[in-house]
């Protein structure tokens, strides 16, 4: 499903990311770890289009299109999701409004036609019980004023309404009480399929807990150092960043 | 002729013409006399300098229209609030249409100025309330010598109508040109309401000038909501000049939604004349073309323990221009204010413009004053963030300055004028709204 090529990016002539070599396969869950400033937020975003980002080698395929050159939206169309670290406020647009005009979006760039409004109060209703969120927070302004857990629960709900092929999940255990984390992590799970894919971006083994991983890859100085099963995770969380680091120059 | 001289020598037609014995002919004779030696206001005056009127008063205007014109409410009925019921106070080329009014005398008085002005039983009201605020400058002098026409609201103490008043002014476009004077008074008494809309409305591309002077005078614990739809054609300019003087624990509100015009000038002027009052302005402006808006706002805190909130929103596009002048005094006995004053602004082209200046002259020692002001464009993490979520670049940006706009309407306590003004901002942007759960 994604396959990332010797992967250099950087910004403003700063270089991040050394060459990614990274494969996800429908119906896998890959884990990136790695130390803070390793180039694991970076990865993301580049797979989500972020402009400021320069691509200077490499290629980044999804279902076999190179999309490096696409456009932010057009790869959202495509399936990519990127659930952010650090969700944007956005006072003045409702969580309701928001989702629908990314729904109708989405099937505008597929030829079809708008959604209709019972049949998106019916997928509302639905994907909000299962994220345990409240109708009423569905009516304020996106973002605003919202908790850590209400913004990262919030991402997965959208995740959730736009359904997409491939979930990149960018620190979402980062401010998470442990049940919010638990909310999270099983929304993310019920809408796991043989069809779809999630990368967890994360700096912690505590949310891969909760979300199994098939692979996990550590990531240091922008480059996947190490690659492995999910006994990688508890290993590092055992050692130590340092240990892969050492076992590096070694 | 230019339109000072035309003026001038039109005004000894228009006093022999009206009621001689009427108590107002003083009034008007000293206002006639200050405009006539003060003029149009030019760029050289400070409180002028981004705003020309040169391109208006070369125009030639018909200052009398002759007939009344017939409309039909059905060609007119997108231009009034029409899905609630709501008294109706409407002039066609400034002459008053009874035909699409509905007024009222039953407890409050919703009605005419013309019969305010000339009918005894108006008198008491008329002798102490009309043209006492209205600041002396030369534009409402130009009112006061001319204005015989507009709405009279008086709603005596603890009263509230059922219901809220719109006044429309509609032109027709019969004459080529038109200028139009209307002068509301709102007299609102202790522990009243009272919701308003005014709007201005030309029927065709013909040229309009309308200098309209609204004195508002808000009781002890009053509450007077005042709603301003400025969404009008290319050739029509509007001067608003509103003067508001509240008393004590008294709470007024002037929303002002400034889409369309090609000159929109509003005064608005408030003066704390009591303690506990709290003073409320709002404002949106969304324009495009070379239309231009200045807002040019006063709150004067004279007594203690006082509050005022201004929050002016504007979205420039093509080779727009904006202005906004906000001034905020505050005198030496005016302890414990808070005074909030905020202006932010969005240009979409590079063309356009806003010029914005706070004011702040403070004279006690223990206030909170603030002001803000950002002039820029739009926020490039939310744009990501949005178009992450598959909403190309272009729905994106609309739906941020429609973000950023519609959050003045949350003061609007009419939900259908509400939702209107949300549609026109939507329309505006260019955005598909209206989805609640």
């Amino acid at each position: 499903m994604l396959e990332v090529k010797n992967l250099n990016a950087g910004i403003e002539g700063k270089k991040i990311l050394k060459g990614i070599n990274l494969k996800v396969n429908a119906g896998e869950v890959h884990a990136i770890m790695g130390p803070n400033g390793s180039g694991k937020s970076t990865l993301s975003s580049v797979i989500a289009g972020k402009e400021e980002y320069e691509v200077s080698k490499g290629d980044i395929f999804f279902e076999g299109e190179s999309i490096v050159e696409m456009d932010a939206e057009d790869r959202a169309h495509k399936g990519v999701f990127l659930s952010f670290q650090y969700p944007v406020e956005i006072p003045g647009v409702s969580v309701t409004n928001f989702i629908r005009t990314a729904i109708n979006e989405t099937r505008k760039a597929k030829g079809l036609e708008d959604m209709p409004a019972s049949e998106m109060l019916k997928l509302i209703r639905e994907k909000s019980e299962l994220l345990e969120i409240d109708r009423k927070f569905l009516s304020r302004s996106l973002n605003e004023g919202f908790s850590g857990g209400e913004k990262k629960r919030n991402e997965i709900f959208q995740m959730a309404m736009l359904e997409p092929k491939l979930a990149i999940l960018d620190e979402t255990d980062s401010g998470l009480d442990i049940d919010a984390l638990r909310i999270v992590a099983n929304g993310v799970n019920k809408l796991r399929t043989a069809d779809n894919a999630v990368l967890v971006i994360t700096h912690y083994q505590r949310l891969l807990e909760y979300i199994v991983p098939d692979f996990v890859h550590v990531m240091v100085d922008g480059k996947i150092v190490k690659s492995g099963g999910k006994e990688l995770a508890y290993e590092l969380e055992e050692k130590g960043y340092d240990w892969v680091k050492a076992e590096m120059t070694a | 002729m230019n339109l000072k001289d035309k003026l001038l020598s039109s005004y000894l037609a228009f006093q022999e013409n009206l009621d001689v014995d009427n108590g107002l002919h003083d009034i008007r004779d000293k206002a006639f006399k200050h405009f006539e030696e003060n003029g149009f206001p030019t760029k050289k005056e400070e409180e002028w300098k981004y705003t020309s009127l040169n391109s208006i008063v070369k125009n030639d205007f018909s200052l009398f229209p002759h007939k009344e014109d017939t409309i039909e409410f059905n060609d007119v009925k997108k231009y009034f609030l029409h899905d609630i019921d709501t008294y109706k106070i409407v002039f066609i080329d400034g002459i008053y249409s009874s035909y699409l009014s509905e007024t009222t005398h039953d407890g409050v008085d919703i009605c005419l100025l013309s019969s305010a002005l000339t009918k005894s039983k108006y008198k008491p009201v008329i002798d102490v309330y009309y043209n006492k605020i209205a600041r002396e400058n030369s534009l409402t002098s130009l009112n006061t010598a001319f204005a015989s026409e507009g709405a009279y609201i008086y709603i005596p103490k603890s009263k509230a109508p059922s219901k809220p008043i719109q006044i429309i002014h509609l032109a027709t476009g019969n004459e080529a040109s038109l200028m139009l004077q209307p002068r509301n008074l709102i007299v609102v008494e202790e522990n009243s309401e009272v919701q308003i809309i005014e709007r201005h409305q030309s029927l065709t591309d013909n040229p309009v000038f309308t200098n309209s002077v609204t004195e508002i005078y808000a009781g002890k614990r009053s509450i007077v909501d005042y709603y301003k739809i400025q969404n009008d054609k290319q050739n029509a300019s509007l001067i608003d000049n509103t003067h508001i003087d509240q008393q004590d624990d008294s709470e007024t509100s002037v929303h002002t939604f400034s889409f369309g015009g090609k000159l929109t000038r509003n005064n608005l002027n408030f003066y704390q004349n009591g303690e506990r009052i709290n003073s409320i302005l709002k404002g949106v402006t969304i324009i495009e073309d070379k239309q231009h808006v200045d807002h040019n706002t006063l709150v004067h805190h004279k007594q203690p323990n006082c509050e005022s909130h201004q929050d002016y929103k504007g979205i420039f596009d093509a080779s727009s221009t904006g202005v906004f002048n906000g001034k905020v005094v505050v005198d030496r006995i005016a302890q414990k204010i808070n005074a909030y004053q905020s202006n932010n602004n969005i240009l979409v082209s590079d063309k356009a413009s806003i010029n914005s200046k706070p004011q702040l002259e403070i004279f006690a020692d223990d206030v909170r004053c603030s002001h803000g002001c950002t002039i820029g464009q739009l926020d490039e993490s939310a744009l990501f963030y949005m178009r992450t979520r598959g909403i190309a670049k272009k729905e994106a940006r609309a739906l941020l300055m429609y973000a950023f706009a519609n959050n003045v309407l949350e003061s609007v306590k009419i939900p259908q004028l509400k939702a209107r003004i949300n549609k026109l901002i939507a329309n505006k942007i260019g955005v598909q709204i209206g989805f609640d759960v």
